[in-house]
């Protein structure tokens, strides 16, 4: 739909691109010729009714749809005009560069609240002590968690509350620096106060990091994006603007969903 | 009179009540009363020698010892798990994370087949192989026998816990760049450690008291073996050999040595129990 323009890749101003990307479960296709470039250093909302393959969408950009079983990929995805489904991409590498936050929390509950935001970084090969000290210091402050647990550092990652164990999540997706955050429905399972904690979080994130979030919210989406994409059964409909979303749409599917009359 | 009549009814109730507590009655009886009739018998056969001194010779009178069928046990328990364990674990592993395909589903189709393997069959197969293949009984053999009877044992029971390890634990590990192999061994082992450990303890629990492979496999000396490619003394064919034999001490020695086996193998099971409960169970193992 909005595929025009393939010969500006190399514009620094896309951090991602996907392009005629299409995805399947078995012989379920959820996305359906995608094609949508993703500016850099803002936040992008995915909204649209649920099963409309939003999450399929953004867990195509990190290549983790591809974890699911009997799930697969066609189609171009680039993160800095790089395609990141070709043969001689390493999903691992991609998965660095951007990370994930997930719908319901998801610590590691074995580990503590430190050890969770290290894990990354020791994962990854990384020995210094000092170093992960300071990073996880840095990340839990940057997903405004440090004050609540820098005396429970040692404290287990399953012990604190839903919506700050959404946060140490964040934290540990921030720790190994990637350069797009994912954020699949991330406030799904939290009270208001620990949303709106976690929106005034993803509006300073856009400073370091490019934001792609998936929300059923739309007012969330209105609050934290600077542009909005709606998806309806595997189609992307509509992208732009948000403020050009919710204000004029152009297809008459998104006023219909932004309005409230259907999904 | 839609609803019959309430009194059969309660009748009826009453009944089933009581032929489920019969049968409760029924297994549990027999179960006390061996318990029982080991502990009575083999308790008063403990001291210190008991577990320290040599085997007796037999008629003599002399109380003697289990101390060279102790010692060959644990050779035979820790060679066993020493094959048994690591291959079990890693089978269980690779079932659980990678075995989403024909070759997983056979490998537990296997295991299964294998875990319902009469254990004298076991004992013929280590004993063809290696008692006839490689000249006599040793202590190695029976080792290898009970080695195939905990590999199904451990790896089914670390199928099992790891398959319990949610899901969005190994997806957040894998979306922060960590291969495939980092995330099983850092994030969903350390996650099924206690049911991995429950099932190596209660997989060292079940060939504690295997005899079968045992009695084909090991052979027998009633002294304490320094070498593993020697014949042995262990636990279960000295209750074998004495408890069938007509001398009075023999036998109170495998009544002794009945009692000492079955108080291990409860300690274990009971142990492994009391160590799992509770909620963050895994952050005590």
């Amino acid at each position: 739909m909005h595929t025009a323009g393939c010969d500006i890749l190399s514009d620094k101003k896309y951090k991602m691109e996907t392009n005629e990307l299409n995805a399947w479960f078995g012989s379920f296709q959820a996305i359906k010729n995608v094609s949508m470039k993703i500016r850099g250093n803002l936040t992008t909302a995915i909204i649209g009714p649920s099963g409309c393959g939003k999450s399929t969408l953004i867990r195509c950009l990190n290549r983790m749809h591809e974890v699911t079983p009997k799930a697969r990929a066609k189609g171009r995805v680039l993160l800095d005009g790089e395609d990141i489904y070709s043969r001689d991409v390493d999903p691992v590498e991609i998965r660095r560069k951007v990370g994930m936050v997930f719908q319901k929390p998801n610590p590691f509950p074995t580990m503590s609240v430190f050890d969770n935001v290290a894990f990354g970084l020791r994962a990854n090969g990384i020995r210094d002590e000092e170093f992960i000290t300071k990073q996880v210091e840095r990340s839990l402050r940057q997903a405004a968690l440090w004050k609540e647990v820098e005396d429970n550092l040692d404290g287990c990652g399953a012990g604190i509350s839903g919506g700050q164990q959404q946060r140490l999540c964040i934290a540990r997706a921030l720790a190994i620096e990637p350069e797009v955050v994912l954020m699949d429905e991330p406030c799904s399972a939290l009270d208001p106060i620990a949303t709106s904690k976690i929106e005034d979080l993803i509006f300073d994130l856009k400073e370091h990091y490019t934001v792609i979030i998936v929300t059923h919210n739309m007012q969330q989406a209105a609050r934290v994006a600077d542009y909005t994409a709606f998806m309806y059964l595997g189609e992307l409909i509509e992208y732009s603007k948000t403020k050009r979303i919710f204000e004029n749409p152009e297809e008459e599917l998104t006023e219909k969903y932004i309005t409230g009359r259907f999904g | 009179m839609i609803y019959g009549n309430l009194k059969v009814r309660k009748l009826k109730d009453r009944l089933a009540y009581a032929i489920a507590l019969l049968c409760v009655f029924a297994a549990a009886v027999p179960l006390i009363s061996i318990l029982l009739d080991v502990l009575v018998k083999g308790l008063p056969q403990f001291s210190v020698e008991f577990f320290t001194s040599e085997l007796p010779s037999p008629g003599t009178g002399e109380p003697g010892g289990i101390g060279p069928a102790m010692i060959g046990s644990m050779y035979v328990i820790m060679i066993g798990s020493a094959i048994g364990i690591p291959i079990g674990i890693f089978s269980g592993i690779y079932v659980s994370e990678y075995g989403n395909n024909w070759f997983g589903r056979s490998v537990r189709f296997l295991t299964e087949v294998l875990s319902g393997l009469p254990s004298i069959v076991v004992g013929i197969f280590a004993f063809l192989l290696l008692v006839l293949g490689l000249g006599g009984p040793t202590a190695y053999a029976g080792g290898f026998a009970l080695s195939i009877i905990m590999v199904p044992v451990v790896s089914r029971s670390t199928e099992e816990s790891l398959k319990l390890v949610p899901n969005t634990i190994r997806e957040a590990s894998l979306a922060l760049g960590v291969p495939r192999w980092k995330t099983t061994l850092n994030v969903v082992l350390s996650h099924g450690r206690a049911g991995i450990i429950t099932g190596v303890i209660l997989s060292i629990a079940r060939i504690a008291g295997e005899s079968a492979p045992l009695l084909l496999t090991v052979g027998w000396s009633p002294f304490v073996q320094t070498s593993i490619s020697e014949p042995i003394s262990t636990m279960p064919v000295l209750i074998y050999l004495y408890g069938t034999s007509p001398y009075e001490n023999w036998i109170n020695v495998a009544w002794g040595t009945s009692a000492f086996l079955v108080i291990f193998i409860l300690s274990l099971s009971i142990g492994v129990r009391l160590l799992t409960r509770g909620k963050f169970a895994y952050s005590r193992l």
